[in-house]
């Protein structure tokens, strides 16, 4: 690749997701949920702090239009959890968590985009401090590879192969005025 | 669960909390916070309050950040509330009392600090009897240095452990009418209040005899110059009028070898007239919030079945101070990033 074909790159931003595409993904992955659980029982959402709130809160509607009931639904931050931070000695800033009982429970977390894993990882680590879950089940809207740890995804809305350089990008209604998944390419990998 | 969910989510985001304000490197009173800084640390405080409601109240985000808690006087309530703040954040939490160390054998205070230092403390959460002792240390060390009580001078993070409790009851403190009531010339908690309030745009009123309270801070009273430099504050010798509508009210601890040096005819005629009983708190407002720093003398400063009263939220300010130094510990330990990593973008 010569020199410009990388700066035409590193300009483009390209559509992934549409508004209608991620509508019909959060209702897909909502169907998958309760499917998955058989029913709405001891079922417990969880969204990760920030995007993975709105998500969550967005499948617990979807549910509730074909099962009649919602499931129960939480927020959870991880900033406390994660092990990144450190490394250049920055420090987050908590957002709030507010959790129904999740002892014994079914608990789905739910994230806008999967990469390194960590943030679940860290996920993880939080829930242990409220309880035992029954089990623990993990559903994003986008997988974008590059897994540092042992981790996967349950249910996904979208795999996206992007490289390590490439930004991906979840815009929601909620925060940033209209929903839409982007991809910005970064060049090529190092 | 589905547009009032959202609203919910949206609003919580509104209330997003900035730590990018944020600019000190040590705590040593609250003369220099901003107004912003003061929301900042109280906001964070409300999130670490939520850590001490798990199951298991314990987060790695301190691992690997050691404090030292090194007190010259006795304190239950203030060290052992830094020593669980530091462990529920996953720090390296030791103690270190003065009259079982080496200052036993004439060591400077310089020279434990440097020395704790040299061991790696990140932290040193300081207690002496002598005004400015964390000054020095700070000075002379880039570990940074918490003010846990110097002398009669400052008492900074009890001072934002009232200003948060307040908040959690009250909200918004502008206006609000806090009154103090006790041995203000003596107290380093009522000194550092008085900044946190004022800066928080609170009415305050001291009250106490003429002996025991400070002099120069009545308006009347104040030079020109200090006029800028001191919180303005309304002094009143008469605790009936003092307490009337006031939104909170603190009694001090009235340390009894005031009575010694002669500032007290005695005890039982401070009490007779200083102190906070149920008869005088129907003149403050109906919901009314009693406050006491601790640790202290019922019967003397206030009456027993106030101070466990519905209306006290002395043991409240208790569980509020390991948030508020969990907040505190959490912002001095590391360069505050400005955007939450998502893990989108993580690296």
């Amino acid at each position: 690749m010569n020199k410009s074909d990388t700066q035409n790159l590193i300009q483009q931003e390209e559509t992934v997701l549409d508004a209608e595409a991620i509508g019909r993904t959060l209702t897909r992955l909502a169907h998958e949920i309760v499917e998955a659980n058989a029913g709405i029982q001891d079922l417990v959402i969880i969204g990760i702090q920030t995007r993975g709130t709105t998500l969550a809160d967005r499948i617990g509607t979807a549910i509730e239009h074909f099962e009649g009931s919602t499931p129960q639904i939480g927020y959870l931050d991880v900033t406390m959890h994660r092990d990144d931070f450190d490394r250049d000695g920055l420090r987050g800033t908590p957002l709030p968590t507010e959790l129904p009982s999740i002892e014994s429970k079914n608990v789905v977390l739910v994230d806008d985009v999967l990469y390194t894993g960590r943030t679940i990882r860290a996920a993880m680590d939080a829930l242990n401090d409220y309880g035992r879950p029954r089990e623990i089940r993990l559903a994003v809207l986008i997988d974008r590879g590059h897994r540092e740890l042992p981790i996967r995804a349950d249910m996904v809305g979208k795999n996206i192969p992007t490289s390590r350089n490439d930004t991906v990008r979840l815009n929601l209604q909620e925060h940033d005025g209209s929903d839409a998944a982007l991809i910005r390419y970064g060049g090529q990998e190092k | 669960m589905t547009i009032e969910s959202n609203r919910k989510q949206i609003d919580k985001k509104n209330d997003a909390l900035s730590l990018n304000q944020w600019n000190h490197h040590n705590v040593l009173d609250l003369d220099d916070f901003s107004h912003t800084e003061i929301v900042t640390v109280l906001s964070l405080a409300e999130r670490m309050r939520e850590i001490l409601d798990r199951r298991i109240p314990r987060v790695p985000a301190l691992r690997g950040y050691t404090i030292v808690n090194l007190f010259f006087e006795p304190s239950t309530r203030t060290r052992a509330s830094f020593e669980l703040a530091g462990k529920m954040l996953g720090a390296d939490v030791i103690s270190v009392s003065a009259s079982t160390s080496s200052i036993q054998k004439g060591e400077s205070l310089i020279d434990t600090v440097r020395t704790l230092r040299a061991m790696r403390a990140d932290a040193i959460i300081m207690r002496h009897e002598m005004a400015g002792a964390p000054y020095l240390a700070a000075s002379h060390t880039d570990a940074s240095i918490i003010n846990a009580g110097d002398g009669a001078h400052a008492h900074p993070t009890q001072a934002l452990l009232d200003l948060y409790t307040m908040k959690r009851h009250v909200g918004d403190l502008k206006n609000k009418k806090v009154v103090m009531v006790g041995d203000i010339a003596h107290s380093r908690v009522a000194r550092s209040d008085l900044w946190g309030l004022s800066k928080m745009g609170a009415h305050v009123v001291l009250c106490g005899p003429p002996t025991l309270l400070p002099r120069g801070l009545g308006v009347s009273e104040r030079p020109e110059h200090a006029k800028n430099a001191l919180p303005s504050v309304q002094i009143e010798t008469d605790i009936d009028k003092a307490l009337r509508d006031a939104h909170v009210v603190m009694a001090l601890r009235l340390q009894s070898e005031r009575q010694e040096n002669g500032l007290l005819p005695s005890l039982r005629e401070y009490a007779e007239n200083y102190q906070v009983t149920s008869t005088r708190l129907i003149k403050a407002q109906p919901d009314y919030l009693l406050m006491h720093p601790g640790p202290k003398n019922e019967g003397i400063e206030i009456a027993s079945d106030v101070a466990r009263g519905d209306r006290s939220i002395i043991e409240e300010q208790v569980t509020n101070g390991v948030a508020v130094r969990m907040a505190l510990l959490y912002l001095l330990s590391g360069r505050v990033e400005s955007t939450q990593i998502s893990e989108g973008n993580a690296p």
